[in-house]
């Protein structure tokens, strides 16, 4: 393979209610969700089908009637419910105490990139639609991950994996990579430390909430591999590698070259690629070291004695990578696999001269200039206010008061997609992968799709007494190759399953 | 034949210009690099909330994931 690949991401947004510091962010965030549910919906909301979890029956009979009440009337247990499937194959819901977007499954960094800017979009339509609410909450969202005041929330990202491939050698040959590609997939922070006590700017988000090497863990003990194990496909043939290490980015090129570089060393890694020993001494702790110098000089040690920086460590992966494409798929190689190996050396090339040069093109970057310009112009020192305020504001996801989208209005930021790419996003599946099928039927037969997963779509069908399950568990099934023709000819939910069954 | 007298002085002219562009332009370039940055502040000023440090510390989050 190359940068293709079965993968995702999935986004907590923080979530602040303006003018009540102290609101349930539960039942913010279920109004926020709730909100978009109840607007966009055709008919009765399809539940997201727990099928380990509940029993099928529980999926007939979420009625209308709950998703149109005020969610601060609902109970604690009914919050935890806020959870919807949309036309597009994402999942929009209330995970904990955040409003959370998962894109569809997809098999380029591009349509990752394309997917996760739609749920920006969603999550900024959902809280505007949640100002209409009886009680007319001023909800906003951030795409952030710390209140920097101790608590962080996550950014993941899902890849499809080989089983056959060995847990060891993932945790060998990636751990160093995620040590080192925050050097261009950062954030940027103000405040060093879980609760940003100690006054200072650093690279990443996320980096100085890690604690171990490798776990289970994504709230205590955050590891930085996460060993989660839930393929949502064949578990004979496949896994999921869950990364919860990386930050919420804003930057289209960031999300871009951090999913599609990823992808490649994952590649690698399952060709039996990698024969150098890159591993860092103490990772942890090296995590921070990087991440909390943006002049990007610190070095690491590695077991075999060499001591280099972040971006060196980045040029080993860079090296490999390019002898990989070339060896396998010389001039073959697909163009987005040529384009993110040209960007990756591009921009650890400027990084290694002066890391300002990449302000246009990623989150860290872009938010470390502005903060300098402001340390310049007023004198400020890192423990200022304004500088914090910065930082939350950059993530502030409403065009009009969003710091990086007034960089990107003023052209100080590239983008990859133009505006209606992302707006049909919002609406629109993947073409490529089973989100095709799952959205195409929550479009086409709203009625009749009691529940959806990413492995299935339950119908409920008139004239049948039980719930009909339409597995998906091969996520590169149920495409519009595959299935198109079919659901374009069924005009009703029941000629669907007719032709799929028979 | 008047044609034939502006004709030098004209490009003596461009000469003159050329040879001070440079500096210029270094010049304008900073000062429209100055210009730049003070508008970029000067826009995100506008929209920054009002109350630094009420808005900070008001900004609580509970973990996730």
């Amino acid at each position: 393979m190359s940068v293709r690949r079965v993968m995702g991401t999935e986004v907590e947004y923080g979530i602040s209610v303006q003018g009540q510091p102290l609101a349930n962010p539960m039942v913010a965030s279920s109004q926020v969700v709730n909100a978009y549910a109840s607007a966009t919906l055709k008919a009765r909301r399809a539940r997201w089908d727990f099928e380990e979890e509940s029993p099928l029956r529980d999926a007939r009979g979420f009625d209308m009637s709950r998703q149109v009440a005020d969610p601060s009337q609902l109970t604690d247990e009914d919050l935890g419910l806020a959870n919807v499937i949309l036309t597009n194959g994402a999942r929009l819901y209330v995970d904990h105490a955040h409003p959370e977007y998962s894109t569809p499954e997809v098999t380029t960094p591009l349509d990752v990139v394309r997917f996760d800017k739609a749920g920006e979009q969603v999550m900024l339509d959902a809280a505007r639609l949640a100002l209409q609410l009886p009680s007319n909450p001023a909800i906003v969202l951030y795409k952030n991950n710390t209140d920097n005041k101790g608590a962080s929330y996550g950014a993941h990202e899902n890849y499809l994996m080989r089983r056959s491939t060995p847990f060891a050698d993932i945790v060998r040959h990636l751990t160093p990579f995620f040590v080192s590609r925050q050097v261009f997939t950062g954030a940027g922070r103000v405040g060093l430390g879980q609760d940003g006590r100690q006054h200072g700017f650093q690279i990443s988000q996320r980096a100085d909430f890690f604690e171990v090497e490798v776990g289970l863990e994504t709230t205590l003990k955050r590891p930085i591999i996460n060993t989660r194990d839930e393929p949502h496909a064949d578990p004979e043939k496949y896994r999921r590698l869950h990364v919860i290490i990386g930050d919420a980015n804003l930057s289209e090129i960031s999300t871009y070259l951090k999913v599609g570089t990823t992808a490649l060393v994952l590649s690698m890694i399952e060709d039996r690629f990698i024969s150098r020993d890159l591993t860092v001494d103490g990772p942890v702790a090296a995590l921070r070291a990087v991440s909390h110098d943006p002049g990007l000089s610190q070095t690491l040690t590695l077991t075999d004695g060499r001591t280099i920086t972040g971006i060196q460590l980045q040029l080993e992966y860079l090296d490999l990578a390019k002898k990989y494409v070339e060896d396998r798929f010389g001039s073959d190689a697909d163009p987005q696999t040529v384009d993110v190996l040209a960007r990756w050396e591009s921009v650890l090339d400027r990084l290694e001269r002066d890391p300002m040069l990449c302000a246009s093109e990623l989150d860290w970057v872009a938010k470390f200039k502005l903060l300098q310009q402001y340390r310049e112009r007023d004198g400020l020192d890192w423990d200022d206010a304004k500088l914090h305020l910065i930082d939350l504001q950059y993530a502030d996801i409403r065009p009009e008061k969003g710091l990086y989208h007034r960089l990107v209005r003023a052209g100080r930021i590239e983008r990859l997609l133009d505006d209606d790419v992302v707006e049909a996003a919002m609406h629109d599946p993947p073409v490529d992968t089973r989100a095709y099928f799952r959205g195409r039927c929550l479009e086409k037969y709203p009625a009749q799709v009691a529940a959806a997963s990413w492995d299935s779509v339950i119908f409920d069908l008139p004239g049948r007494e039980s719930l009909q399950r339409i597995p998906t568990i091969d996520p590169l099934r149920g495409t519009k190759a595959h299935v198109g023709a079919l659901l374009d000819a069924s005009q009703t939910a029941e000629e669907l399953f007719q032709r799929l069954t028979h | 034949m008047a044609q034939e007298q502006k004709q030098p002085k004209r490009s003596s002219e461009e000469v003159e210009e050329v040879e001070a562009a440079p500096e210029t332009d270094v010049a304008e370039r900073k000062e429209s690099l100055d210009n730049d940055v003070d508008d970029i502040l000067d826009e995100i000023d506008d929209v920054l909330e009002s109350n630094a440090e009420d808005f900070v510390k008001s900004f609580i989050q509970k973990g996730g994931e």
